[in-house]
């Protein structure tokens, strides 16, 4: 299925920390490779191949202003990751607002039935 | 307040807390009674666990099979490395889907919180990808998936 390997390519690209830094710094607004490798410390090769794995998973995207190459986040992957992680998490609480039934309606444990498997 | 927490921790963990209105006796015979869990460990609505072996001491084996009832269900299994009544479950897991994922090691802590219980789930995968793919697609059994806190990230 394709749509969970792009998730599968957009988590992994989301792993490594400098990465998700750069979307956060995305996230104020668009940026060069130039504006985005002078915080990091990096040089702007290093900061090329970060992006070019965060494009590959559709989560930044390029736009051509004369000789500059402005990048910026792109909605869609953001916004289609987001809703998985919605989807995600409901699915987690919802178990656990099952458990919370559960456990609403055991008996006082019985220390002793520990015993029993 | 949100009583779910999930956050990554390192390259290859995931911590997932939560807080439950019982004491932790309770909540850890939910997590180790096949009774029990059948109940709530189902994922999405209009799954069910038909199969669940949980044989809740050290080297004891753990199989949970999901079905919807239509399509091929896919199923976990694992096994138990400690347990310590009723504060800390150390296991194995892995999915299988049908391929099995690389295993997720998981502690789970019950701690008494007031009248209630704090628990704190820590899954350490291999590496970093692991942890990525799980993320991707392991959301049928609910626990295995869901982390990154992406609002507060970007």
């Amino acid at each position: 299925m394709s749509g969970t390997l792009n998730l599968n390519v957009a988590f992994s690209a989301l792993a490594d920390p400098t990465r998700r830094a750069i979307l956060a710094r995305l996230a104020k607004g668009e940026a060069t490779v130039m504006e985005l490798a002078k915080p990091f410390e990096m040089t702007q090769p290093a900061i090329s191949q970060h992006l070019k794995v965060l494009e590959d998973a559709g989560l930044v995207a390029c736009r051509v202003d004369g000789t500059k190459r402005p990048r910026r986040l792109a909605k869609a992957g953001i916004e289609a990751m987001d809703q998985w992680l919605a989807m995600l998490r409901k699915a987690l609480g919802k178990n656990y607002d099952r458990l919370d039934e559960v456990l609403a309606g055991m008996e006082q444990p019985k220390i002793k039935r520990g015993e029993k498997r | 307040m949100s009583k779910l927490t999930l956050k990554t921790e390192g390259n290859t963990c995931v911590v997932v807390t939560r807080r439950f209105a019982a004491p932790p006796e309770a909540v850890y015979r939910a997590h180790t009674d096949p009774k029990l869990i059948q109940k709530w460990l189902l994922g999405p609505e209009g799954w069910t666990m038909p199969v669940c072996i949980n044989d809740a001491r050290p080297g004891g084996k753990i199989r949970y099979e999901w079905t919807d009832g239509k399509g091929p269900g896919f199923h976990l299994t694992g096994e138990y490395l400690e347990l310590e009544p009723y504060s800390r479950i150390v296991h194995v897991e892995r999915m299988h889907l049908p391929d099995p994922t690389p295993d997720n090691h998981v502690e789970t802590r019950f701690a008494a919180d007031g009248t209630g219980t704090l628990m704190t789930m820590r899954m350490t995968l291999p590496d970093a990808q692991t942890r990525a793919a799980m993320l991707a697609t392991g959301m049928q059994a609910g626990m295995e998936a869901s982390y990154v806190r992406l609002e507060g990230m970007i």
